[in-house]
């Protein structure tokens, strides 16, 4: 047996209390299988160690939650005996060292947390953010996080609809790819991780285990130097069409009553899911490796219990289970193995070659790894910019078609067209509206699904980013007419071990927390990913905000697009023409500075609630919300979805008018009606800031009678500029 | 009519395909596994879309090996209607079925989106509920739909009027501009030579239903129900 070196420890990413803690918990020194299994579990992937304090605060129930933090993906009730099961989770490491595989196996990894849970996944998502489009990295990144995403989701037959794409210099050395996945399950067959039962038989499925993606958690673990490169082999590599069929024959054996637990082998492969389902099961697991399906020969303990290659399960299967397992897993010739047992030990036992190799203790590795209140500052908040301080255009048509055409705000239709967007049959509205709707199959329902995060705010003001993020997600959820349920939250941020990180992280839970008390929106599932630096340089903080709604009739969902000429355009909402940090002063008058637009969540809800009724109603034709770009880019948006123009004009008691325009303002929205009085009779009663502002028709938007731009130049503008990035040599 | 649907392992637009023939035909089909070799007797055949067997060598190549795509050629000799959609296409090709192959998008990239068509012919089971030149839309979703055949394929498909569908614009204009993956002369679908066998690219099955943002489909199959109502 080899000694364990101090050298072999830090390369196992351990520090040397933790080592410490390691050797108390043995009363020996560790061999070097059970040195990987403690650095892997002890992983920050794996372990939360630094952010699990503060994760704790986070409101995670209500009334339909079903299953909140803590399982593979949260779970609520969506009624008539249904659940809706989802969680985002980031590739970002491996997407940059490999942007297809990466992102690739970021979308089969989130889809097996779906649907180990008895959950046919029914819509994908995924929130991008890549450096900027002059880096000589951005483009084949970008064509290559695309290309992977839409490899698996389109041939494992899952719609992907969307979700954000942003470029900022920020994230040159470090893009994220967070990939959000929903599912809907019978609600009274919901299948968790606990491997409750003695002597029942552990099973393994799916692909055989190979050499690739060992330490993929401990490199996810650590920031980047400039030799990322090098880490290339601990990157995963995917075959959809095995996920395919593990899919199926998982959803085909939870029919019957054969799976006591499941969980699915994900990051730190064997080693994880093993001690989650014993740890959570309150029993021991013993495991002979020898039977570990394998794609080659002599691979050491060490290496299968690390591996962290794609498309396996381990399941916990009742006593006589076995023979339906064998039946349903032949049928779909997946590779399927008795591999072990659970026992009443509370240890986990490997033996290879009839010996044993490791002998551990499951709830001190799982249930007491190291947990760090590391110490945070909070950064003061950027100072607020005043509208007049800010430089009006000349002319705020050209501005608009600036900004339609900047990076962040072009049409990313290059990205979605790569998406399989409607197999499966139940879309009812894909990319390029405020949220994605999808029928619940067989039932006139409907899910509404959004992915947000503004991370311009977040940088200038964590927690009014992060509340900005969660209302965001909330309002575009309600604009399409559903009724908000539940966030899952992927938060990115830097080292942790950083206090201005740690207070970033401090302040992006604060600020989901705020959001998610007042709209009565808890938070069901989660990631948090750190170490997002390259040589000393950090991400913006980055929560990426998932979140999912309900329609009660898929076919009253509200869409963005003008649907006729006359009808009155209403703008819902104050504004006090809030331009600190906004895409204006960023792309039009060349600043990024200024505090975020403060939301005001009592505002946020009293609005959105209002203008769901309205739509209930039938009162409003068209709706969007009003965020990146303001009031005339939503505009804009409305008009190019309809292929209709409209007048507006700037109220007499406005802010200035490129404030007004151009501001970012939170918790508004853009409606079209024929029914305005009444309308804003509505909203008066309702206490809720609602103005005429314009009516629909013709062919150009026009403000103030005097500027005026066509649609087809927007279009030109908005179309253009992904297309034109992608294809330059 | 009773109709049966082929299901391969990685297919994924079975169940897809299966709601459109319940919607339209009042029955369901029976689903038939990749390795029966005998299924019932039904009065159309569909190979649906997705991913047959990964697809992992060219498209449709392994399902055209399968077990039962044996009983689906037999089958289709005797005049049974066949429709292919997408990898089914690819499926039909591959079997030699129908002619020409199906190859990698002109632009090397996955392609979703909505597209108009042209409806060519109406002298088939298939397309009998559309009017001649008529210009519907329905998604398509492949990264193989380039089709190609040679020059005496192509006119010997253009002569017997076998070409059943092309890509165009709204207006029902073809052309570079309106053909999203580079087919020869825009073909979108076409036919055999007994006009049985019908393989296109685009998904009927997901404009099929008004909820999902258009029916361009749904004549495809209405058609079929009515031409092979027993």
């Amino acid at each position: 047996m080899s000694a364990i070196t101090p050298e072999m420890v830090r390369e196992h990413g351990l520090s040397t209390d933790e080592y410490a803690r390691a050797l108390a918990i043995l009363g020996r020194e560790p061999n070097l299988t059970e040195l990987g299994i403690f650095s892997a579990m002890w992983s920050e992937h794996c372990s939360y160690k630094s952010s699990k304090r503060w994760l704790r605060t986070l409101p995670t129930e209500a009334a339909w939650v079903i299953c909140g933090p803590g399982e593979n993906a949260g779970v609520v009730d969506i009624g008539d005996g249904l659940a809706c099961i989802f969680k985002m989770e980031s590739h970002n490491h491996p997407s940059f060292i490999e942007p297809f595989q990466g992102a690739a196996t970021g979308v089969g990894g989130i889809l097996r947390d779906v649907f180990t849970m008895g959950a046919r996944p029914v819509a994908s998502l995924n929130a991008l953010r890549f450096g900027a489009p002059a880096h000589p990295k951005t483009r084949h990144l970008v064509a290559g996080v695309v290309a992977g995403i839409g490899a698996y989701g389109n041939c494992v037959g899952v719609p992907t609809l969307g979700g954000e794409c942003a470029f900022h210099a920020a994230y040159d050395g470090n893009i994220l790819v967070n990939a959000m996945t929903v599912g809907v399950a019978d609600s009274a067959r919901i299948f968790y991780s606990a491997a409750s039962g003695v002597g029942l038989s552990v099973v393994y499925v799916g692909s055989k285990t190979g050499r690739d993606g060992i330490h993929g958690a401990t490199m996810a673990s650590a920031e980047f130097a400039s030799d990322s490169e090098a880490k290339r082999p601990t990157v995963q590599v995917g075959d959809p069409f095995t996920e395919k069929l593990l899919l199926e024959a998982c959803l085909e054996l939870m029919a019957t009553d054969a799976i006591v637990a499941i969980q699915d082998m994900g990051a730190a492969g064997l080693t994880c899911s093993t001690f989650e389902m014993a740890s959570k099961g309150g029993v021991g697991i013993e495991l002979d490796l020898d039977r570990v399906p394998m794609r080659e020969d002599g691979m050491s303990a060490y290496e299968l219990m690390l591996s962290e290659s794609q498309e396996r399960m381990l399941m916990v299967l009742r006593p006589g289970g076995e023979a339906d397992a064998q039946r349903v897993f032949d049928k779909w010739e997946l590779d399927f193995a008795v591999i072990g047992r659970t026992t009443d030990t509370g240890r986990l036992v490997l033996t290879q070659n009839g010996i044993p190799i490791a002998e551990l203790p499951v709830d001190p590795l799982a249930e007491e790894a190291p947990e760090y209140d590391r110490p945070w500052t909070r950064k003061p908040s950027a100072v607020a910019i005043a509208p007049e301080a800010v430089p009006a255009p000349n002319d705020p048509a050209r501005a608009l078609e600036r900004l339609l055409g900047c990076p962040d705000l072009a049409s990313k239709r290059w990205i979605w067209e790569q998406y399989d967007q409607t197999v499966m049959a139940d879309t009812v509205a894909g990319p390029g509206g405020d949220a994605a709707v999808v029928r619940v199959h067989g039932t006139a329902k409907a899910l509404a699904i959004t992915s947000d995060c503004t991370p311009r705010y977040c940088v200038a003001d964590a927690r009014e980013g992060a509340r900005q993020a969660v209302a965001e997600a909330w309002r575009n959820l309600t604009a399409v007419g559903a009724r908000p349920l539940a966030i899952t939250d992927n938060l990115n941020l830097g080292n942790p071990e950083r206090p201005e990180i740690m207070g970033q992280l401090v302040g992006c839970v604060e600020g989901i927390r705020d959001a998610c008390l007042a709209l009565d929106f808890p938070v069901v599932s989660g990631n948090v990913s750190l170490y997002n630096e390259t040589d000393g340089a950090a991400i913006p903080p980055t929560p990426t905000i998932g979140a999912v709604g309900l329609l009660d009739d898929a076919a009253g969902a509200c869409t963005l697009a003008f649907k006729a000429a006359g009808e009155s355009v209403v703008l819902i909402g104050a504004t006090a023409g809030h331009l600190g940090a906004s895409l204006y002063l960023r792309e039009i008058a060349g600043i990024e500075d200024g505090a975020p637009p403060p939301v005001d969540l009592a505002a946020e809800r009293r609005n959105g609630d209002f203008v769901r009724a309205e739509i209930a109603a039938g009162r409003i034709s068209a709706c969007h919300d009003v965020s990146d770009g303001g009031l005339l880019v939503a505009l804009a948006e409305m008009a190019l979805a309809g292929d209709l123009g409209a007048d507006i004009a700037v109220p007499e008691d406005a802010p200035p008018a490129h404030a007004w325009l151009f501001g970012e303002d939170q918790g508004r929205y853009l409606v079209t009606t024929g029914d305005a009085e009444v309308v804003l009779a509505g909203a008066g009663a309702a206490g809720v800031p609602a103005a005429t502002i314009g009516i629909t028709g013709g062919e150009r938007l026009t403000v103030d009678g005097r500027h005026a731009i066509s649609i087809s130049c927007l279009r030109a503008a908005h179309e253009s500029w992904m297309p034109r990035y992608m294809s330059a040599p | 009519m009773r109709a049966a649907v082929i299901v391969f392992p990685g297919s994924n637009c079975d169940r897809d395909v299966q709601v459109a023939l319940a919607r339209a035909a009042g029955t369901p089909p029976v689903m038939v596994w990749h390795k029966e070799t005998s299924f019932p007797s039904v009065d159309l055949i569909v190979l649906p879309g997705g991913f047959s067997y990964g697809d992992y060598l060219r498209c449709g190549a392994m399902a055209a090996h399968s077990p039962v795509v044996g009983e689906v050629a037999a089958r289709a000799r005797k005049g049974v209607p066949i429709l292919g959609i997408c990898n089914g296409f690819q499926v039909l090709t591959e079997t030699g079925l129908l002619p020409g192959v199906l190859m990698r998008n002109a632009q090397l990239r996955f392609v979703c989106r909505t597209q108009h068509l042209r409806v060519e012919t109406t002298r088939t089971v298939f397309t009998g509920l559309y009017r001649p030149g008529e210009v519907i839309a329905m998604p398509i979703a492949h990264m193989d739909g380039n089709y190609f055949a040679d020059d005496d394929t192509l006119k010997a498909l253009c002569d017997d009027d076998r070409i059943a569908f092309r890509y165009c614009d709204a207006r029902g204009d073809g052309g570079a501009d309106a053909n999203p993956n580079g087919s020869r002369d825009g073909i979108a679908g076409i036919l055999n030579t007994a006009r049985n066998v019908l393989g296109l690219m685009p998904h009927p099955e997901r404009h099929a239903d008004p909820l999902l943002g258009g029916v361009g489909g749904a004549a495809l199959f209405e058609g079929l129900v009515r031409a092979l109502a027993t």
